[in-house]
């Protein structure tokens, strides 16, 4: 795709994110959707910067905040909205909901509520995707909260030692739920932990869509070639709660206003104004067209039944076949 | 007949599912080498070190790595050295492996089969003894069997791997060693969920599992010419329960005993009683009756920890009890 053409792309992609969120935050505050939501307004650069080098069959996993990984893995809007609503028609039939998202046919293997339970996950399906010599990779999103488990520690040992095609994406927002990321750990910067472990690690700007672009290109490349995982680790801010109402009161305001200064498709856009030529006419129609889907897509949350009830205790257990 | 080990007897499983299905993988600690009890020698000479995977001990995340394995379409089978230390894998078989296929909405499958090794022998201790199987036989999703003779170790084994489920198998280590009749090459799956009937009887039903399978048979054996008519029922499957065999046989004895060497409180067996009660309150003739081991945790003294191994002679003494106190049978 010529350069030009690929920005424009990025940015779409970055505000169909952005308006799924907002969405999301709409309908909850209207009790359209309820629940334990966890937004990544703010954070789309990596979302849409790492997903932007995957195939279709690539394995993607994420966490408790992974909206915008499953929308930027290219899950159908809808299904999704209408998953997060409870819906009959959203991709788990309303049985996983916001912190659960499923979508296979995009490559979306699973969210996981718990926080980095999907680290060891995805090293199944980079094992399996090794396995099947497709050069198949995956790639697993996480923040810096995750970073202090023994899954988290556990899995770059492994991932490491075999090899394994996967890319770790930390997405470092300073906060593990509500507490900054100093309080927790003396390592404050993830990627250390990877070179530890024997992994080539970088630290990037996650609000800075192409440094995530390129950084991805190269470790979903080494990965895809066989030469084991990559810690891409991006530096990032949400501009939301832990969770929706959240009132966020340790955090001072002036750091908000300042992350603000780096919105990541603010920065985004005046970048490629100079660089491709963007008009504020096309931005503005780019951020229309991504809110009229995800119109379209709430809409058909709202317009979709609920579940029945007998449904409540089915697929316990997978039947034969 | 042809004998063989228990042992010997899930080895030869895993090597006729391997051979059968290139989607099987074994994953543990030291199973390339045959693991600590010679469970799996020979796989890894057989299907290579690529599909028999030496793991470090990261149980949590050597799970988590089976899960999602199974989850994009291998039909992994990893193996927990003891089942004391799927405590550090509970996240992953809880939160994951048992809910993925439902809080997917069927999305995904999770063909997994956790071998552990659980029980009393060898004066191991309280954190390499335990019987654990009411844990996991509470979570739904979960699958639970544990063989107690050659035949059915092959049998469920085979059924574990071939189950879409996650399937947790349960090798009593007091059991390895044990010989029966074998099965044989290419011999029929055990279904899970089917208990079998192994002696029959008119007065007293005795539902049990693992090792106190033999001491149940052989207390029967003992019972019978003092004029006590033992039942003998195997359950195998521990999640799901086979409730219909259970409640047919106390329907007929009216009696029931259940034994398990798990510690007595929130166990399998106070699961059995209140099903069988609900359903066959009308039919019993005196109270449910359970023996396990004491609610504490498992001494590593060998003069100590035999008591917390029912055997035969507390089952013949709680039936005996049972019908002296009923003032019926022997």
């Amino acid at each position: 795709m010529p350069e030009a053409a690929l920005h424009r792309e990025l940015l779409a992609r970055m505000w169909l994110n952005r308006a799924f969120e907002e969405k999301v935050s709409e309908l909850y505050a209207s009790r359209v959707i309820t629940g334990l939501l966890h937004l990544a307004i703010g954070q789309e650069a990596v979302a849409v910067g790492a997903c932007s080098h995957l195939r279709t069959d690539d394995w993607v996993l994420g966490g408790h905040r992974s909206h915008g990984h499953a929308v930027a893995k290219g899950a159908d809007v809808k299904r999704l909205m209408a998953e997060i609503a409870g819906r009959a028609t959203g991709y788990c039939g309303g049985k996983g909901g916001s912190m659960h998202l499923v979508a296979m046919d995009a490559g979306f293997v699973t969210a996981t509520g718990v926080v980095g339970g999907q680290i060891p996950l995805a090293l199944g399906a980079a094992f399996a995707a090794k396995e099947g010599g497709r050069q198949q990779v995956a790639v697993v999103f996480f923040g810096d909260g995750a970073g202090q488990s023994g899954a988290f520690h556990e899995s770059l040992n492994i991932a490491s030692l075999w090899r394994l095609p996967l890319v770790f994406v930390c997405e470092n927002n300073g906060y593990a739920e509500f507490t900054p990321l100093s309080a927790h750990t003396l390592v404050e910067r993830l990627a250390r932990h990877a070179e530890t472990y024997g992994m080539p690690a970088h630290t990037l700007d996650g609000n800075d869509l192409l440094a995530v672009h390129d950084a991805m290109g190269k470790a979903v490349s080494q990965a895809r070639a066989g030469k084991g995982p990559v810690f891409v680790e991006c530096l990032t801010h949400r501009m939301r709660g832990h969770y929706e109402g959240d009132p966020a009161k340790y955090r001072e305001l002036s750091q908000l206003a300042e992350w603000k200064e780096k919105d990541p498709i603010a920065r985004f856009a005046r970048m490629i104004e100079t660089r491709s030529g963007l008009t504020a006419a096309e931005h503005g129609a780019i951020e229309a067209d991504a809110r009229a889907r995800i119109e379209d897509a709430a809409q058909f949350a709202i317009a979709s039944p609920w579940p029945d009830a007998d449904e409540a205790d089915t697929q316990v257990s997978a039947g034969h076949g | 007949m042809a004998e063989q080990s228990l042992l010997e007897a899930i080895r030869e499983g895993l090597h006729e599912e391997m051979a059968r299905d290139p989607a099987v993988y074994m994953l543990g600690e030291d199973v390339a080498l045959g693991g600590p009890f010679g469970v799996t020698a020979g796989l890894a000479e057989a299907f290579g070190t690529q599909r028999v995977v030496n793991t470090p001990i990261s149980e949590g995340a050597v799970m988590g790595l089976a899960i999602g394995a199974a989850a994009v379409g291998l039909r992994p089978v990893i193996e927990i050295m003891f089942i004391d230390f799927i405590t550090l894998a509970m996240d992953q078989l809880v939160n994951h492996a048992a809910k993925l296929h439902y809080m997917s909405g069927g999305q995904l499958k999770i063909p997994l089969t956790v071998r552990v090794q659980c029980g009393i022998s060898g004066n191991m201790g309280a954190q390499h003894s335990q019987s654990l199987e009411a844990w996991l036989a509470h979570v739904p999703g979960l699958k639970v069997v544990t063989p107690s003779c050659p035949a059915d170790a092959k049998g469920l084994i085979k059924a574990a791997i071939r189950d879409d489920n996650p399937v947790v198998f349960i090798e009593h280590r007091g059991l390895y060693w044990a010989r029966g009749e074998a099965a044989g090459a290419g011999a029929a799956v055990t279904p899970i969920g089917e208990a079998a009937v192994l002696r029959e009887g008119e007065h007293i039903t005795i539902a049990t599992f693992g090792r106190q399978v033999a001491a149940a048979l052989e207390a029967a054996a003992e019972l019978a010419p003092q004029g006590i008519s033992a039942e003998v029922i195997d359950l195998r499957s521990l999640q799901p329960l086979d409730m219909d065999t259970l409640v047919e046989s106390v329907r007929k004895t009216g009696r029931l005993l259940v034994v398990h060497e798990a510690v007595s409180e929130g166990g399998i067996g106070a699961e059995i009683a209140m099903r069988v009660q609900q359903a066959a309150f009308y039919d019993l003739d005196g109270p449910i009756l359970r023996l396990a081991a004491p609610f504490s945790p498992i001494p590593a003294s060998s003069a100590l920890d035999r008591f917390f191994v029912p055997g035969k002679a507390e089952i013949l003494r709680a039936v005996r009890g049972a019908f002296r106190r009923q003032g019926a049978g022997g």
